[in-house]
């Protein structure tokens, strides 16, 4: 029962990482309907960038919250400056080109930065400095450390502020028109080129804030991590239902609780033939379960679009 | 395309017959030149000119992104292996593994297929990319607790490749010539490399082949023209995890080697880079990238003497280099030149129309 409730404790912080970034894949792909492969890449030159400021900082004796602070600020400042004009100079010219083009764009942007990271922070890991040190508790017979309980508190703000956004002010009306009908939501004088820059804008500081929490939790950082963890989210957002911001953040989440209960229990159940070196494997497996059982997600509305 | 027709039958049958000549004492004389290094690099060229081909029926003809191709490579190679070195003990004639490399790597791109294609073409990108993943991970974890494929290690002294009683791993001489392993294979390649051409112009003009392109301009209207969508893709998606299995078969007798470092996403993402800087659907661009992309690499390791002089040390690995510039030309073809370098003429017309 212990692990039961550990291996959920340790999903739920998984899934809230899987879940933010997994709302940047599900924004793009509403409304570009583009899967947007370099989107995990971002993340990972948010954690990198992170890590930099760490390890510039980490023994200035600056106190710990503003050395955080200004991690994220970095972070996110250079993510943002990223996804933007990523859309901009890879994504916008094939707006109207065939299917496969900006596909292909994406996964050519996805290298480059992946090997622009190794040029600049070179290919060994990168540890994660001396900076906190998470006292543990234990809740209900699992233990959870301060470290877990902020990065799940602090996504779930997140979330809710985006939620808050996207559903009550102008400019969040304005995205979920553009999602809907890209020329009528042009016709009721909405600036579509702008939404979609926003909606990259804000799916980037996401990918900046889940890369940050990724280094803190795992206490390591490397040019190529961004591949598996966007994945990863690609599964959750596919899991919510794509295109769903609501989706996105129940997928990860599920996904997360998923991983962390199937690598937890893998040894035991097959007598140890398989092991938690799999782990890997269940998004991928929840994947092509989901696309076959149920395409449109948990959340997502059965929509034409099958072909 | 080459500023002259060729028109009688006459002149064809001297151009044939220079090009086959060409081909045959091409690798002599490229050992004579630059030596046998080059040669296995014109073998390794020739094995991707495969792959390229069997991903080109995939993106090229039927418009499906695959991006984890050398998943059903890494099949095709390890049945062979398995199947055919010390590691199990069996020792299997290399032409009967050949079609069960096929066969296998067609079934797993019919598990693979099945429940994506009959979603948006999307799904199947990362669905493959992440297949391709997880073979490699199955690969290197199955060693314990059976030993199956050996983890990391790999496999080692794969039987080589057997014509009749003649072992192509052994030295022959010809006369003065000396044929050496890499140019028995040269042959073997070239002919299996042609094979692949002529399989692939002929799927190109076929009825399948036909409706793989009518698929990939418009799924819908294909469908109303009564095409049953979801089985001719699959069809294309089988046949070319198919051209794959054969390949990794041959790879394995070549190399006598496999371990899962040869099976990663950049090596999905180079071959992937071979059929769209060729040109899509093209076979002659899609060989002409094959050869191109397997040789730059090989350029390319003369620019690291190259920065030790200019910048006093390595700056950027080779390697490194490759895959920047392969990501590079990948945004970049599709921005200018979507269609490839050189492209059919029907390819050429949907891109520019959009």
């Amino acid at each position: 029962m212990d692990i039961f409730v550990q291996q959920i404790v340790n999903g739920l912080v998984l899934g809230s990482i899987y879940a933010l970034v997994a709302l940047g894949y599900t924004m793009v792909y509403g409304i570009l309907g583009l899967i947007n492969f370099a989107h995990g890449d971002i993340v990972m030159v948010g954690a990198l960038v992170g890590l930099s400021v760490f390890h510039a900082l980490s023994g200035s004796g600056l106190p710990v919250p503003l050395v955080l602070l200004l991690a994220v600020g970095a972070a996110m400042v250079v993510c943002m400056a990223l996804g933007v004009s990523i859309e901009r100079l890879a994504y916008r010219p094939l707006r109207h080109a065939p299917r496969l083009a900006p596909l292909i764009t994406a996964i050519g942007v996805s290298i480059l930065l992946q090997y622009s990271a190794a040029l600049v922070w070179s290919k060994q890991y990168i540890p994660m400095p001396e900076l906190l040190s998470p006292t543990r508790f234990t809740v209900l017979g699992a233990h959870v450390t301060d470290l877990q309980a902020a990065i799940f508190l602090l996504a779930c703000g997140v979330m809710a502020g985006l939620y808050w956004f996207i559903t009550k002010t102008r400019v969040g009306t304005a995205m979920r028109a553009t999602e809907q009908n890209k020329e009528v939501a042009g016709l009721m004088g909405i600036d579509i080129n702008r939404i979609i820059s926003l909606t990259f804008l804000v799916g980037s500081g996401l990918a900046a804030v889940a890369g940050i929490m990724v280094v803190l939790y795992y206490g390591i950082g490397h040019y190529s991590m961004g591949f598996i963890l966007g994945l990863k989210a690609f599964t959750a957002a596919v899991l919510g239902g794509i295109g769903n911001v609501r989706g996105a953040m129940l997928g990860g989440m599920l996904l997360g609780i998923i991983e962390s209960l199937a690598s937890g229990y893998i040894g035991d159940l097959t007598g140890g033939f398989f092991g938690s070196n799999y782990r890997d494997v269940f998004a991928f497996l929840v994947l092509v379960l989901v696309l076959v059982l149920r395409p449109s997600g948990l959340l997502g509305q059965a929509s034409g679009e099958r072909a | 395309m080459l500023g002259f027709r060729l028109t009688t039958p006459a002149q064809k049958f001297v151009a044939f017959g220079v090009i086959a000549l060409g081909l045959l004492v091409l690798p002599f004389a490229v050992e004579a030149l630059l030596g046998r290094t080059w040669v296995r690099i014109i073998d390794v060229a020739l094995l991707f000119v495969m792959l390229a081909l069997g991903l080109n029926v995939v993106v090229g003809y039927a418009g499906l992104l695959d991006l984890g191709y050398v998943a059903f490579f890494a099949v095709g190679a390890y049945v062979y292996a398995l199947l055919a070195s010390p590691h199990f003990g069996i020792h299997l004639q290399f032409w009967a593994l050949l079609p069960v490399g096929a066969l296998v790597a067609c079934a797993f791109g019919v598990l693979l297929g099945a429940p994506t294609l009959r979603l948006r073409g999307d799904y199947l990108a990362i669905v493959t990319l992440g297949f391709g993943e997880i073979i490699r991970i199955f690969l290197n974890n199955l060693n314990r607790p059976v030993n199956i494929t050996n983890g990391p290690l790999g496999i080692t002294l794969i039987d080589p490749l057997r014509l009749g009683d003649m072992s192509l791993s052994r030295h022959y001489t010809l006369g003065d010539l000396t044929i050496a392993p890499v140019h028995s294979y040269y042959y073997v390649f070239l002919a299996c490399a042609l094979f692949s051409i002529f399989v692939s112009l002929r799927l190109e003009d076929s009825r399948i082949g036909r409706a793989w392109i009518a698929i990939r301009e418009d799924e819908i209207a294909a469908k109303a023209m009564g095409i049953n969508t979801r089985n001719v893709k699959l069809l294309a998606f089988a046949m070319g995890a198919s051209f794959g299995g054969i390949s990794g078969g041959l790879f394995s007798a070549f190399q006598g080697f496999v371990s899962p470092e040869s099976f990663t996403l950049l090596d999905s993402i180079m071959i992937l880079c071979m059929v769209v800087l060729g040109g899509m659907g093209h076979v002659p661009g899609v060989v002409l990238g094959a050869l191109l992309l397997t040789a730059l690499p090989e350029a390319l390791r003369y620019v690291a003497p190259l920065q030790q002089s200019w910048f006093g040390e390595v700056l950027v690995d080779p390697s490194d280099l490759r895959m920047l510039l392969f990501g590079l030309a990948l945004v970049l073809m599709m921005l200018f030149r979507p269609a490839g370098l050189w492209p059919s003429r029907v390819r050429k017309r949907e891109f520019a129309e959009g």
